[in-house]
């Protein structure tokens, strides 16, 4: 041990040097980083939601070192930041979630300056009612909520309507709605041929009535699992997410996608800095990074949701462009709505209808 | 022993980690929690805020929370939490006194196999349990291969019950074996001697004397079943909600902490309750104790 002793040994004076040449160094230290940020990045995501190696091509195209963590939905990425942003310089919010943070200030506006690759992004993107100006986000990616189903089990084979999963008891027992109020009393009321995004009580009463009414022929309530239970057989249609669907359909061909004609939800992902991010400089470079051509071509590859970004889906093959369950009719989108953020009062209204459907 | 006032030091440096632990990790966050219950939602520019409160304003959480709609589920889930607390008594009871009367080199080995399921992570043990019960699942693989079934055995309340059951079945059979591997045997044997029959001997000795560990036991399970939320989310049905899913959605989706935190103090109120006739209950007999 003795010999090792001596060369970490140190004395009084070696100590007073090293302390002195730290002294030196933190005085630098500030002016450094105003210059320049730390090469480094906390990505805040969804699971299996990024390409394969986006985060290794942009570290080799910038240098910057990308942390990604995940969450499992929006009320888990809104109730980690409500507090405060713990260390996070990007997130990608859904379109309805981005507008309460919004509202609240929890998230940064954008540079446009320092993201060229904007002009990238498709016509109908540029703009967006819950973002005017694109001022706080750009769009990631976006997509239907619709319904899945097993094709061999479906009379016809061909789902275009609601109605199999909320007005019908053809396929009780055999059938899951999704876990979330928003979602469920959304659809129900395009079924009813009234706003996604309603809020008349006497619209609202209906949907309740109903959705208690189809209750008994609904198997579960699914959090975010349908097409794990669409694919094992414990039901024949669920309400679920194109995405979702689409990774089953890859190994099962018996299961396929429908936007119901009645209309139905159309969502937007999007990515924004969040308020405090220590990295804002590096996020936007992260950001001007995901709207370019290759990048997006590569994570529309790997994640296959519908890209907003015109120059990488011109670089992608038919057999994505031109698949149905990815980017629906423009007649089907027309239909469709995006999911407002209707404020507290409003949430609280569909949380209650929420608890009596499921008590009832 | 010394009086703890003689050496006030030690007492401190030995009571300090303890004590900074239940203060910042229990104390602090009940007590945020408490005086969210009695908080609203601030108003800002005439809108409700999404992130900020007014705090102690009044009891408007505790008037919404016995609205009948919350007060049916909770009750749901005391009935619900209860019976799966029966039927982890049952089935552990039998347990534990086998494990008690095993040989001594079998006894660790038990007791392991007993604690053994908490090395696993609840979510994923639930998930296991959904791969054993779905319609192409184990057990009706298995009763297909006998020519019965496909039963549904998933989401539906047996699924939830059987869920909870198995998950808190440990905090039953370990306080049991705790009293019962206490219990003076010849206590027994006098009974058999005297007269009694086997089944008088279990319900007028053996169940008395190990009374303070079944109680213990069925409020250690009782307890954590009123207040899951994952068991009924994940193996339940459309009628499965329970008031820890209630809960949930306050602190998410809802995004209504005030409501959320008057809603769980209801249910401390309701254990604290239970607790209170656990230490009746202990005063009253007095004998053993755990």
């Amino acid at each position: 041990m003795s010999h090792y002793q001596s060369k970490f040994k140190s004395t009084r004076r070696s100590l007073l040097k090293g302390t002195g040449a730290m002294i030196a160094g933190m005085t630098f230290m500030p002016r450094f980083s105003l210059a320049e940020e730390e090469k480094k990045l906390n990505l805040y995501n969804w699971d299996t939601y990024i390409g394969e190696h986006t985060l290794d091509d942009f570290n080799k195209a910038t240098g910057i070192e990308v942390k990604m963590d995940l969450f499992a939905d929006n009320d888990e990425l809104f109730a980690k930041l409500k507090g405060g942003n713990p260390g996070y310089d990007v997130i990608v919010p859904t379109n309805d979630m981005l507008e309460r943070m919004i509202k609240a200030d929890m998230v940064i506006a954008l540079d446009h300056a320092k993201i060229p690759n904007m002009a990238n992004i498709d016509k109908p993107f540029q703009e967006a009612a819950f973002d005017p100006g694109r001022k706080h986000s750009i769009p990631y990616m976006w997509g239907t909520l619709g319904i899945g189903f097993r094709k061999s089990k479906i009379e016809g084979g061909v789902v275009d309507s609601w109605k199999i999963l909320l007005d019908s008891d053809k396929y009780a027992g055999r059938i899951s709605l999704l876990g979330d109020a928003q979602n469920v009393i959304g659809v129900t009321l395009k079924y009813l041929g009234y706003s996604f995004n309603s809020t008349d009580a006497a619209e609202l009463k209906k949907v309740e009535d109903m959705l208690v009414a189809q209750k008994k022929n609904i198997k579960v309530f699914a959090d975010d699992n349908g097409q794990d239970l669409l694919a094992a057989g414990e039901v024949d249609a669920c309400q679920e997410w194109n995405g979702d669907i689409i990774q089953v359909m890859a190994e099962d061909q018996d299961i396929n996608y429908a936007v119901p004609t009645e209309g139905s939800l159309v969502w937007q992902d999007t990515m924004a800095i969040p308020t405090g991010a220590p990295h804002p400089e590096n996020a936007h470079a992260f950001l001007n990074f995901v709207l370019d051509a290759e990048a997006g071509k590569h994570i529309a590859e790997t994640i296959k949701y519908a890209t907003p970004n015109a120059a990488a889906k011109a670089l992608m093959d038919k057999s994505y462009t031109e698949n149905p369950s990815i980017f629906p009719s423009a007649e089907i989108v027309a239909k469709c709505e995006p999911s407002l953020y209707l404020g507290e009062e409003a949430t609280k209204v569909r949380d209650e209808i929420w608890t009596r459907i499921q008590a009832a | 022993m010394d009086n703890w006032k003689d050496n006030k030091n030690v007492f401190w440096t030995l009571a300090a980690p303890g004590t900074f632990w239940l203060l910042v990790f229990f104390i602090l966050p009940l007590g945020f929690l408490f005086v969210m219950s009695f908080s609203d939602k601030a108003m800002v520019n005439g809108e409700v805020s999404i992130t900020d409160y007014d705090y102690l304003t009044g009891i408007t959480n505790y008037i919404r929370s016995v609205d009948p709609l919350y007060l049916t589920i909770i009750w749901k889930s005391i009935w619900v939490s209860a019976l799966a607390t029966l039927l982890c008594l049952v089935t552990a009871y039998p347990i534990a006194f086998g494990i008690c009367f095993a040989s001594e080199r079998w006894k660790p080995l038990l007791l392991l196999l007993v604690v053994l399921p908490f090395w696993i992570n609840l979510l994923i043990r639930t998930y296991a349990l959904i791969a054993v019960f779905r319609t192409q699942g184990y057990v009706n693989l298995t009763l297909g291969v006998l020519g019965l079934g496909p039963y549904d055995m998933l989401y539906n309340n047996f699924a939830v019950i059987f869920g909870l059951v198995y998950v808190y079945m440990p905090f039953m059979v370990l306080p049991l074996y705790a009293t019962i591997e206490r219990l003076d045997k010849s206590y027994l044997e006098a009974s058999l001697d005297l007269g009694a029959s086997q089944y008088t001997t279990f319900l007028k000795v053996t169940v008395p004397l190990t009374m303070p560990g079944i109680i213990t036991g069925v409020i250690l399970v009782f307890i954590p079943c009123l207040g899951s939320f994952l068991t009924p989310d994940l193996l339940g049905g459309a009628n499965a909600i329970m008031i820890g899913n209630v809960i949930e959605r306050q602190f998410k989706a809802a995004n209504d902490w005030p409501f959320g935190a008057a809603l769980s103090f209801m249910l401390m109120y309701a254990t604290f309750a239970a607790l209170m006739l656990r230490a009746f209950l202990a005063k009253r007999s007095a004998g053993v104790d755990v």
